[in-house]
């Protein structure tokens, strides 16, 4: 009787044996495993900077948004109507539970400063803008709810916006920046916030109080959304009810009619975007086990062609006293070493290519030990399941007709 | 001393779809004592081959005894058979059946390793086997660095490395030349008389059958002659 570790040296020096076709085998299992342990770290990867930028979109946060209006049968989308006005505002942030609130009205403009200039967005936001956002300063300071009363002309840039008109790496702070053609004075410059869940550059923006906005960009009291914090995060939902029903009260909107505004969570969003994410992810994982299961479906073949190539190997092995039992194992064993050989070089191709994609195409990936656990474990029950049926074959040889076999 | 090999009334019978069956063996009775050479010889189709896979444990008989040194194997399971082969026979083919890309020594060594026999042991004894048939300088060779005599007496090697009761050899001159064939006769001569090795060759050249010293003769599942070499020789 041969002991298991002899049936794997057999088994290993067949396989050194055919050396090249081994290894031709392997690489479709070395390619699905790659392949598994690359998508579900590109998936990880983005979840996880969903996840990040949940926390990034600040705390607790609570948008509200004017909603769409109705003229003559043509509806607008949400956002549409301009029914939103500081003083919403005011009356939100007097509600329990709520721990600030900002307005925020935006206008794409052009900025000038020194010699260069620059396409963005600039936001007239209150001073409580960068608590509700989370989003602290890099250098200078924020404008005072002082400023903010008096329709200040002070401006903090995002850091976008900093290269773009600061290039030679000039502190732009107390330098002038002409905002639609009206200087502003820079008091102050926003730490790198990174792309939103959406793709944006979050950094490419300009802040100014609301009221300056208002009064000298755009002349008007309308404002586009309320920015306001709940307390914590399990005060959400009720903050949310609170603010809905108080702007019904303050807009007159009857029982019945829709509100001519929408508050949102921006929790739920991200939320929505991250299990877009994960399905996302776990679509590419399928896509790749399907191709697992090729190269697993590949060493059958290469096993079956190997039991027919090798009858003769096969019936002298029994001649000589090999029981079908010990050939079962040597050709299931085969298999199982090709597979998760297969499988060990696919991790190591998968690790190398997550970081070469995270290195070339900037995509965050991130090498999960269950994911190469998972692919190893998969990789050997492939070897193990496809393996069984040619080695049977192999076993199942009449060792007569094996040894005359041509 | 008990025989290597008794068989009774040895039939064996292959099926054929709605038919009668092809009769193979028809009733052999045949006894090989220790350290005989015996020669079977016959046309194709008188048996000889089945009757050498049922003696090789290859197959079994429909009817009759077969005792292996003193036992009946008739109720022995596949692996039983399969770990009496590993023990007490030694084969050699025609076509030498080395494994390929594989050296001599380790080719020798393989039923050693299915019979269990621990690597510290089976090195030394494969190369004495090699010695014993003259290629111990080639043991580090491949089955393809050697000639097709060289290659038959490492397989010779190996049928003989487990010491067993009985060597079988089919047809083990039939792939090579004259004076290989002579080379490989005459190494089977030397195993038996030197070492006392029982031996039966199956074969259809009388010269090859002209080296053992008895002569069994087949003829459509029967035995129709079974005489010392000599005697035929004058006859």
């Amino acid at each position: 009787m041969i002991s298991f570790v002899q049936t794997l040296r057999l088994a290993l020096s067949a396989l050194v044996r055919n050396r090249s076709r081994s290894l031709l085998t392997m690489l479709g299992v070395v390619i699905g495993v790659a392949a598994v342990i690359i998508t579900v770290a590109i998936g990880t990867g983005a979840t996880s900077s969903v996840a990040a930028q949940i926390n990034g979109l600040g705390s607790n946060l609570i948008v509200v948004i004017p909603g769409s209006v109705q003229t003559t049968g043509a509806k607008t989308g949400t956002g549409g109507a301009s029914t939103l006005t500081a003083a919403d505002g005011m009356a939100i942030a007097t509600l329990p539970g709520v721990a600030s609130v900002s307005p925020v009205v935006s206008v794409r403009t052009q900025l000038v400063a020194g010699g260069q200039n620059w396409q963005t967005t600039v936001s007239g936001v209150a001073p409580s803008y960068t608590f509700v956002r989370s989003w602290p300063l890099a250098q200078g300071s924020f404008f005072t709810q002082a400023q903010t009363d008096d329709t200040a002309k002070v401006a903090v840039l995002g850091q976008t916006v900093v290269g773009q008109l600061f290039p030679n790496g000039a502190s732009p702070v107390g330098q002038t920046v002409l905002i639609k053609g009206v200087p502003f004075t820079i008091i102050g410059t926003l730490t790198p916030k990174g792309q939103s869940s959406a793709g944006q550059d979050q950094d490419d923006t300009v802040l100014i109080p609301y009221t300056s906005a208002l009064q000298r960009l755009i002349g008007s009291t309308m404002i586009g959304s309320l920015m306001v914090s709940a307390v914590d995060a399990s005060s959400i939902n009720s903050v949310q009810n609170e603010i809905t029903a108080l702007l019904e009260q303050r807009h007159g909107v009857v029982a019945g009619q829709p509100d001519d505004f929408s508050v949102r969570n921006l929790a739920d969003i991200a939320q929505a975007a991250s299990s877009t994410a994960s399905i996302l992810a776990l679509l590419l994982a399928s896509v790749a086990a399907v191709s697992l299961l090729v190269g697993g479906i590949g060493i059958m073949n290469i096993m079956l062609v190997s039991v027919t190539e090798r009858t003769r190997e096969i019936g002298l092995r029994v001649a000589l006293g090999a029981r079908s039992a010990s050939i079962l194992r040597q050709f299931l064993i085969e298999a199982v070493v090709l597979s998760t050989g297969g499988g060990a070089l696919g991790v190591v191709l998968g690790i190398v290519g997550a970081a070469a994609i995270a290195l070339f195409a900037h995509w965050p990936t991130s090498v999960s030990i269950g994911a190469i656990l998972l692919a190893l474990a998969f990789s050997a029950a492939v070897g193990v399941f496809f393996g069984y049926w040619p080695a049977r074959k192999a076993a199942a040889l009449d060792p007569i007709s094996a040894l005359r076999f041509e | 001393m008990t025989p290597v090999v008794e068989v009774r009334g040895l039939r064996k019978v292959y099926s054929l779809d709605g038919g009668d069956g092809v009769v193979a063996l028809n009733g052999v009775d045949l006894t090989i004592a220790r350290g005989e050479f015996v020669a079977v010889m016959g046309p194709s189709g008188s048996g000889k081959s089945t009757f050498m896979h049922i003696v090789g444990f290859l197959d079994r008989p429909t009817a009759g005894t077969y005792r292996f040194a003193g036992d009946d194997v008739a109720h022995l399971g596949g692996d039983a058979l399969a770990d009496l082969r590993s023990r007490a026979l030694g084969f050699v083919f025609q076509a030498y059946n080395l494994l390929p890309r594989t050296t001599a020594l380790e080719n020798v060594e393989l039923p050693m390793i299915y019979a269990g026999i621990p690597a510290a042991v089976r090195r030394p004894a494969a190369l004495d086997a090699l010695d014993a048939v003259g290629l111990a300088k080639f043991a580090q060779h491949q089955p393809n660095q050697l000639s097709g005599g060289q290659q038959q007496r490492v397989a010779i090697a190996r049928s003989i490395v487990n010491q067993p009761d009985l060597i079988l050899a089919d047809e083990p001159t039939g792939a090579l030349d004259t004076a290989s064939s002579e080379d490989v006769m005459a190494l089977f001569r030397r195993l038996n008389e030197e070492r006392g090795m029982t031996v039966m060759l199956v074969t259809h050249e009388a010269d090859v059958a002209a080296h053992a010293k008895r002569l069994v003769t087949f003829r459509d599942g029967n035995i129709v002659g079974d005489v010392p070499m000599k005697e035929r020789v004058l006859a």
